[in-house]
């Protein structure tokens, strides 16, 4: 069996989650009885041999600079030496383009595309050879843009979602959300949740690169982290109205912000305004050890997200060693049992459960202890079987 | 010889701690007093065990007490648990009081608070376990003879106490690894006492009726009256049958459609059959038996889980470090002679605030799921440590260094 996979981002060239989950699902698919064919939107050398991956490029262009961040433009340069900035929406256009003319000269038999962006691309291909596509939804519009977002986005995602032969969401929350906005029948959405696989963590090393919060800690400090894009659903001015609370509470309690975002001056704002200063450190986006740093020097992990569709970082930071406070609306909160869980606009009580955790290293060192035997029970190998048997299931009716 | 049947009952319900936040700590101080539609709302679930299962069990061990001369049980009832009777259903109250006049139901002594106190204040322990007994003697006019420890938590120092404190008798786990060879089915003396005696639960023939019973898929599904009369006929050996569990598996962890409230009323007629059975208050069957061999219990067992240890109430940290703040407080609490902050004090040592922050079968959602109001163990924890917290505002109050 071949799978044409199409996605947008694989690591290292990623921005997120998506590039993260698309890999650790091929990495686990491919070690069944099927070739996979990834088709990623630029050129560039990810180290992967498990499977097969494929520059869509329109013709005419040379090379693709990327900037860090997704859904931002990207560089085009073209065989004439002329550059062109291209928007979100003109690269999943040339995208589509590419792919439509990709698809005539190659075979498979299944589709699989990751997310908006490429649904256009799957839905020419469907057109073209008459195979099952499959979409894979990790986010829908409104998770990206808090309200009802994009209405060329909605368009795309509403169009392809009815046209596609199976939907798979990364979570019953995510799920209802489809079924919610665009009236997909419940019976044509699966839910394949996201994981992790332990083994792929990268360790720490014997220092932390956040010597001060080390300090503090050793003056009775405790550190509150989140990680993750300073955006509208990831909630985090409830967080700060938190943060304010809990620090009357507790004042030895630091909040520290890793991310960067359309909300980054927004936040340092509120929480100046909040009376907090003091008490939040930003650190702007990181990579690397002082990511992985920021979720060790952590005391209790939070991820206020309005909408999550699943959240893979609370699972990081398990790994590294903290525990975590999610909101129900969220993916995750759907497989994690040993974590405190609030519904994010219940400001009042994530600072309850965010001062218990400070005031006590009991209720942290049991919460971790707990969810790090969950965590070490987590792989990708069960969503990979159910990826499998719709596939299966697909092949099966189309032939 | 005669052969009995020992029924012993135990009667609990806690004061549950309401959704209790730091935002309450220092400003409100009602922490057992959830909404009446809350998961915690102890008014709520009292009067709903009392529908389902107080008032109509009671019903029938009265019937089957007029009926049948020679039933008899005994009942352990908390202090805990009469109060909310008092205050939310004097109708359940009173038919407990109808069930004690017959002057066949025997009243079980234990501490007051439904407490571990045993293993954290010896004197905190015998001032509880002194409310108990003057709060049966009023209630119900009799004078306990055998004790229970909370959660039939038992070792050698609880009999050595228990001998001294006058008891004839006292309750246990009849669990495999103690009992060894013999059999649960007879009475035995605790080791390094002389004057008292030990009864130990069949906890098979006991969870036949209090977790088995309505369970389709067990393989003597379903187990009726004269069948189960019919196993303990079969042992010739047996001088009394244990069966100890909750008075709650009557209509509440067994509910009436399981037909347990059919058994219970065919049980004594069915076992009354053969002249030679009989029923006994626990008093009774140490009056009426010599022990047969004493139990040596060096480690702490109880009648929890398949480890049958403390480990459902202090296997974590959470577990033992709030508990042990707890018992931290108590010279203080007790000098300020504060009967409320006192009261609340107490309220706060009930087994079942640590129990429901068990992490260890958390994962499964099993069995103490079931009996908790909270959704997680950490919940649970974050609830009592608010109102620990309270406890020293109100200890700081009084002027007192905390």
């Amino acid at each position: 069996m071949k799978v044409l996979m199409l996605g947008w981002e694989l690591p290292p060239h990623n921005s997120g989650g998506l590039g993260i989950a698309c890999y650790q699902l091929c990495k686990a698919l491919s070690k069944k009885d099927l070739d996979i064919e990834f088709v990623v939107p630029y050129r560039a050398d990810h180290g992967i041999d498990f499977m097969e991956i494929t520059a869509a490029h329109p013709q005419g262009v040379a090379e693709v600079i990327r900037s860090g961040i997704a859904y931002d433009s990207y560089k085009y340069i073209l065989e004439d030496g002329t550059e062109e900035h291209l928007d979100i929406y003109a690269q999943a256009q040339l995208y589509e383009q590419a792919v439509a003319k990709l698809v005539e000269e190659t075979e498979f038999d299944i589709v699989h595309a990751h997310d908006w962006l490429t649904f256009r691309a799957a839905l020419r291909a469907k057109e073209a050879k008459g195979c099952p596509i499959i979409l894979h939804v990790h986010s829908v519009e409104s998770d990206r843009a808090g309200g009802r977002g994009n209405p060329l986005v909605h368009e795309i995602e509403d169009i392809a979602m009815h046209a596609a032969d199976k939907i798979i969401a990364v979570s019953e929350h995510t799920r209802q959300v489809i079924h919610r906005e665009y009236h997909i029948p419940l019976s044509k959405i699966e839910v394949v949740h996201n994981s992790i696989e332990p083994d792929d963590l990268v360790p720490l090393d014997s220092n932390n690169s956040y010597r001060y919060l080390e300090e503090l800690k050793s003056q009775g400090y405790r550190v509150v982290v989140n990680i993750g894009r300073l955006t509208v659903q990831k909630g985090l001015p409830n967080l700060l109205h938190a943060a304010k609370e809990v620090v009357k509470q507790n004042p030895k309690t630091m909040f520290l912000i890793v991310g960067s975002g359309e909300q980054y001056y927004e936040l340092l704002s509120l929480s100046a305004e909040l009376g907090i200063g003091k008490n939040v450190l930003f650190t702007d986006f990181q990579r690397g050890k002082k990511w992985r740093d920021a979720y060790a020097i952590a005391d209790l992990f939070v991820m206020p997200s309005v909408s999550e569709p699943f959240g893979l970082t609370p699972l990081e930071a398990i790994g590294y060693g903290t525990p975590t406070l999610v909101t129900h609306q969220s993916g995750v909160s759907e497989i994690l049992t040993n974590c405190l869980k609030v519904d994010f606009w219940d400001i009042k009580e994530m600072a309850n459960q965010i001062t218990a955790v400070v005031q006590n290293d009991a209720l942290r060192d049991t919460l971790h202890e707990n969810s790090y035997g969950e965590y070490q029970r987590m792989s990708w190998a069960n969503a990979s079987h159910k990826v499998e048997n719709l596939y299966k299931e697909h092949l099966a009716v189309a032939v | 010889m005669s052969k009995a049947i020992v029924l012993y009952l135990h009667v609990h319900q806690p004061y549950r701690i309401r959704h209790y936040t730091v935002f309450d700590t220092a400003v409100q101080h009602d922490y057992f007093d959830a909404a009446f539609e809350d998961q915690e709302s102890n008014e709520r679930i009292l009067k709903k065990v009392a529908e389902k299962s107080y008032i109509p069990t009671n019903q029938r061990l009265l019937q089957l007490l007029q009926d049948n001369p020679k039933f008899k049980l005994s009942l352990s009832i908390t202090g805990t648990v009469l109060e909310q009777l008092e205050r939310w259903s004097p109708r359940a109250l009173q038919s407990f009081q109808e069930l004690c006049a017959t002057g066949r139901v025997e009243i079980v002594a234990e501490t007051y608070h439904h407490s571990l106190a045993f293993f954290y204040s010896r004197a905190e322990f015998e001032m509880q376990v002194d409310m108990h007994r003057k709060k049966v003697q009023e209630l119900f006019g009799q004078t306990p003879q055998v004790f229970r420890n909370t959660e039939l938590c038992y070792n050698n120092d609880v009999a050595y106490w228990a001998d001294k404190a006058g008891y004839k008798g006292v309750l246990a786990e009849g669990w495999d690894p103690i009992l060894d060879w013999r059999s649960p089915n007879f009475v035995y003396r605790p080791a390094y006492t002389n004057n008292i005696r030990l009864l130990m639960k069949n906890y098979k023939l006991s969870d036949d009726i209090a977790f088995r019973f309505g369970d389709q898929n067990w393989s003597e599904w379903p187990l009726t009256a004269d069948k189960f009369a019919g196993w303990l006929a079969d042992d010739q050996e047996a001088t009394n049958f244990n069966l100890f569990m909750d008075y709650e598996t009557f209509g509440e962890h067994q509910w009436e459609e399981s037909g347990i409230f059919g058994f219970l009323s065919h049980l004594p007629g069915e076992w009354l059959k053969n002249e030679h059975h009989t029923f006994m208050t626990v008093s009774e069957v140490i009056d009426n038996n010599e022990p047969v061999d004493s139990i040596d219990v060096p480690d702490t067992i109880t009648w929890a889980d398949t480890e049958r240890d403390l480990s459902a109430w202090l296997g974590n940290a959470l577990q033992t470090s709030s508990i042990q703040a707890l018992y931290d407080l108590q010279e203080d609490i007790i000098r300020t002679g504060d009967f409320s902050l006192i009261e609340d004090w107490r309220r706060l040592q009930t087994s079942d605030h640590f129990y429901y922050m068990c992490t260890k079968y958390f994962n499964d959602g099993d069995i103490h799921a079931y009996f908790s109001p909270y959704k997680t163990p950490y919940e649970a924890y974050i609830n009592f440590m608010n109102a620990y917290h309270d406890l020293k505002f109100r200890l700081s109050e009084k002027g007192v260094a905390v």
